[in-house]
């Protein structure tokens, strides 16, 4: 792909199910795409360079930082926000337990590290805390001391191997794409 | 349904919209139309003079809507107001000279921030650079480069304290133990940054500001001094959401009255959000300190008296509410010991560095850091058991409450059960065993202790202990802590409740939602809290804010105050209705009822009816509708006397803690292998969320001990500017923590709670601190300083084996 820094590209993604159309600057990151072209504020930006986490967002199934990739190399990808994780009025399981486990205080990290353990439970069935943990250290929450985050991601995965969680609300089925693009 | 609701761990009001995105942070606020957005230029000197800006070619790039220098913020602005002498005058931008890397220095408001960036860019500032004063000993010098030449020197505030016979206790010690300890200038990054939208109105001269500013509600009259305005032309709104603080943002109001300026000057709205390198070179952070301490003791290990010299870089600008870092815990600089003699120095220095100010724990790390040191080098020097020497001087039971020689009074506690209980939560006598074992195989295991006081609802009087009590008696006393809240119900029935304590994650809709449940006999989903700020319409008093964990003491109680007079009237109503008098009625279940005949009763809704709908049925004397506001503060919160003794809290709880340590003595590595922390905080509000707060506070506690430092290199050039260099912790860094509670309520507040979000914060560094320092006891290291980085105790170990080789 080419475009020249003045232009405007004319970008075509999904986001959330919803199909979009913008023309965009090329040099538009992700993260301030979502939020001011297509108004989901639930994606947060925290640091810009890709250590904090806060705004993690799953590009075809995959969790990427948002702030770390332009918009225009997200054509044609499907991306689902913390926005999109409820489904037909019932929030996820991970939604759920994340307050159950007390595992926010201020919320702001929170999207992104829900957006992170939605992708780790499709591709770890059975994870230790350890597992865990070494999944979180890929964001930053100054508030939980994470504890509780630790313990209600475990609370998802002990639950969906007791097959206690509702189809219409389980991790696997959110996103049915896997296929990389970025 | 249940009466009972103060206590239970209830889940979180605030969480269904944190985890779905549908949080109103700053950053998500667009509440005006054609918001342009602004770009700061900062200095990339430590300290330099401003010779010449140049701006016209940024100004005529595409999108930009203008631009604005120091010159622009001086003509219309007044220095920000500070409570110390020192002349220095701070303004938003930098006037003629900058003082630190990162300094504002220009603004650029453009259509969006790309453009209000690419137009920095072109922004030409010409320096000319100055000698820069980074260390704190440096900045004493009587030779040392002037930040602010007005002053005279570096010095911003300066004060001697005695209380007792501290030469006395000194001349009767059997043994004097004396250390100096520095401790590092760290942040607690909330991962929301700063965030601020100014709009001025010309036609009446108002300034509406939306930012993530939780107070201390103190600084709006700092603000509109600044600006020279009247107060109640300066309307702030913080959102609903604050995506953290930790004390960091109090230190956006700077930039409040910058975009204020900006807005004024450019005729249009305009927002800045902070970037992160923007936040860690120059938003906020705690000082650092350097704390020369004395201990007279006795043979039994009795400390007797304490000789304390403390001085903390304030940065290059003494900002409000500093030097209060200094005096926060003025009232408790003997901790939880009965300790009778202290002399305290006390001085604030400005160095090239950011400036400073409110940060979790305030004042609490940088004092307990050499105070539990010295509690454990007192042990080794005596040939005493640490926990020994902590167990004799810690109060007892029946001393409550005590006043300490400071003029603290410790309203309730129970240390010595606190910290038994602790002892056999870590298995301290096994550890003991284990930790010879482990020695025998040449691993270093060591295990920490420390016993702290921990503050809560801030006196605002404690400040002014900054000035001397000549200077004090100039201007009107300080003091109390007053928190105000509304309890409102409205003609269906529809319970609502403002706070005005700003939270910024604490889940005080939760625990307000809690209250005016129980205390009207509803279900808390019910009740409706609305958290988002207001000046121009909320209650609040210059005490308001999310600050030294006031909302457990102080702000629930004026909640619990407000719904008391909301049942009061209710009561009354009801009686009358039901031709009885008030006391005969209980209410529970939505319903008022007679005690002895629950046949006979009234719904909430049927009363609340009456109230809106026929204010001509009520009893005589009643006022129409339901709405009642209550404010709280502490009797004991007085101004400082004239021998400067002060009560600086409203409530002070107590937290031990137990810290087991293995050090790799070939990496300097320290990892903690199991950490336990005892709180006596009164009651508890609800034990979810404060099991959440101390975890959080703990995290920030670890990671100033092992990771976080704002560092500078000795021409003050900054080095932490992003987080590869700022080191936070993670989930893994995270250890085992066992957390338990015993309860001694306060009797101070209604229901007996006392602040417990920052005691770990205090109590973490030195506990830490004091478990490497046995881990390596068989080496000749003090540990005096943080972060306990690999590098820096691997630098000790070394220099402890060269000393031993020599010897040998």
């Amino acid at each position: 792909m080419q475009v020249k820094r003045e232009e405007r590209y004319s970008l075509r993604l999904q986001v959330n199910g919803k199909r979009y159309e913008e023309q965009v600057e090329p040099r538009k990151l992700l993260s301030d795409f979502l939020r001011e072209d297509c108004g989901l504020t639930g994606t947060h930006v925290g640091c810009e360079h890709g250590v904090c986490g806060a705004c993690t967002v799953l590009v075809d199934g995959r969790a990427v930082r948002s702030c770390l990739i332009l918009a225009i190399q997200a054509e044609g990808a499907d991306i689902t926000t913390v926005e999109g994780l409820a489904k037909d009025g019932k929030p996820h399981p991970l939604q759920e337990a994340f307050s159950e486990c007390h595992a926010l205080q201020c919320g702001f990290c929170t999207p992104g590290i829900l957006m992170s353990s939605v992708e780790f439970l499709q591709t770890h069935a059975d994870p230790g805390k350890e597992e865990i943990a070494d999944m979180l250290s890929g964001h930053l929450c100054r508030c939980t001391g994470y504890k509780g985050i630790v313990e209600a991601v475990q609370q998802v995965a002990d639950r969906r191997k007791e097959g206690e969680v509702r189809e219409s609300g389980d991790p696997v089925s959110i996103c049915s794409r896997t296929t990389p693009t970025v | 349904m249940e009466t009972k609701q103060i206590g239970k761990p209830m889940k979180r009001v605030e969480d269904a919209r944190l985890t779905s995105g549908q949080g109103s942070f700053i950053e998500d606020m667009n509440p005006l139309p054609h918001i342009h957005h602004a770009a700061i230029l900062r200095s990339p000197y430590p300290h330099a003079r401003i010779k010449a800006i140049r701006t016209q070619v940024a100004e005529e790039m595409p999108g930009v809507k203008g631009v604005v220098t120091g010159q622009d913020v001086a003509a219309c602005t007044n220095p920000f107001p500070v409570g110390v002498t020192a002349s220095v005058h701070y303004y938003s931008l930098a006037v003629d000279k900058v003082r630190y890397v990162g300094e504002p220095v220009a603004v650029v408001v453009a259509k969006n921030r790309y453009l209000a960036e690419d137009a920095l860019e072109k922004i030409e500032v010409e320096y000319e650079p100055l000698p820069a004063v980074v260390e704190i000993e440096q900045a004493l010098l009587p030779d040392s480069p002037l930040l602010h030449e007005q002053v005279g020197s570096n010095i911003a505030n300066h004060r001697h304290f005695s209380y007792g016979d501290p030469d006395k206790a000194f001349r009767e010690a059997d043994v004097v133990i004396k250390h100096k300890f520095a401790f590092p200038k760290y942040s607690a990054t909330p991962v929301e940054t700063y965030g601020v939208i100014a709009s001025y109105q010309s036609s009446d001269d108002s300034l509406t500001i939306w930012s993530n500013f939780h107070g201390p509600f103190t600084l709006q009259s700092v603000m509109a001094a600044a600006l020279r305005i009247d107060s109640n032309r300066l309307r702030i709104l913080i959102p609903k959401d604050v995506g953290g603080s930790y004390g960091i943002k109090s230190g956006v109001y700077p930039y409040m009255v910058l975009m204020g300026v900006v807005s004024k000057k450019l005729g249009l709205p305009v927002k800045w959000i902070e970037d992160r390198q923007e936040h860690l070179m120059a938003s906020s952070s705690g000082t650092d300190r350097v704390t020369w301490i004395e201990a007279a003791v006795k043979r039994d290990g009795t400390v007797t008296g304490l000789r304390m010299k403390m001085v903390d870089s304030v940065g290059a600008y003494v900002r409000a509410p500093e030097p209060a870092c200094l005096y926060r815990t003025h009232s408790n600089t003997t901790g939880a010991y009965r300790i009778e003699h202290l002399q305290m120095e006390t001085i604030a220095v400005m160095t090239n560095k950011s400036p400073t100010g409110l940060i979790r724990g305030y004042g609490g790390q940088q004092l307990y850091f050499p105070l539990e040191r010295i509690m454990q080098m007192v042990a080794t020097k005596l040939g005493l058991d640490p926990a020994e020497v902590l167990r004799i001087n810690l109060l007892g039971k029946e001393e409550f409450p005590y006043q300490t020689p400071s003029g603290g009074i410790y309203d309730s506690g129970d240390y010595k059960s606190a910290f038994d209980k602790l002892i056999g939560m870590v298995g301290y006598e096994e550890f003991r065993q284990r930790q010879k074992e482990a020695r025998s195989k040449g691993k270093l295991l060591g295990i920490g202790l420390a016993c702290i006081v921990e503050p809560s609802g801030s006196n605002m009087g404690y400040i002014t202990v900054a000035l001397t009590p000549e200077e004090r008696s100039k201007s009107l006393p300080k003091s109390g802590c007053a928190e105000g809240a509304t309890v409102s119900i409205d003609p269906m029935g529809g319970i609502s409740v403002r706070i005005s304590t700003a939270p910024t994650g604490q889940g005080h809709e939760t625990v307000a939602a809690q209250i005016v449940g129980e205390v009207l006999g509803v279900d808390p989903c019910t009740v409706k809290v609305v958290a988002e700020m207001d000046t121009l319409t909320s209650p609040w008093s210059v005490a308001s804010g999310s600050y030294s964990s006031r909302f457990a003491p102080i702000g629930s109680s004026a909640v619990y105050q407000a719904a008391g007079k909301v049942r009061e009237k209710l009561l009354r109503i009801a009686a009358d209705q039901l031709g009885c008098s008030p006391d005969q009625l209980e209410m529970k279940g939505g319903k008022v009822a007679l005690r002895n005949d629950p046949a006979k009763q009234v719904s909430l809704r049927r009363l609340v009816g009456s109230a809106h709908w026929n204010p001509q049925g009520l009893p005589a004397g009643t006022e129409p509708g339901i709405h009642e506001t209550a404010f709280y503060t502490i009797p004991t919160a007085q101004p400082p006397d004239e021998q400067d003794r002060v009560n600086g809290s409203a409530a002070y709880g107590f937290v031990a803690d137990a810290v087991v340590v293995e050090v790799d003595a070939a990496t300097g590595d320290v990892k903690i292998l199991n950490y336990c922390t005892v709180h006596d905080a009164g009651v508890l509000l609800n034990p979810l969320i404060a099991d959440g707060q101390i975890m959080g506070g703990l995290a920030h506690g670890l990671g100033g001990a092992l990771y976080e430092e704002l560092a500078y290199d000795k021409n003050g050039q900054f080095l932490s500017g992003s987080f590869m260099d700022y080191l936070c912790p993670t989930a893994t860094e995270m250890p085992p923590v066992t957390i338990g509670h015993i309860e001694s309520p306060s009797p101070l507040t209604p229901l007996g709670a006392k602040g417990l979000g920052e005691g770990n914060t205090m109590s973490a560094p030195v506990v830490i601190a004091n478990a490497v320092a046995d881990a390596l006891a068989e080496w000749d290291v003090t540990v005096d300083t943080l972060p306990l980085s690999p590098n820096r105790v691997w630098s000790w170990i070394q220099q402890s084996k060269k000393k031993k080789e020599e010897y040998a």
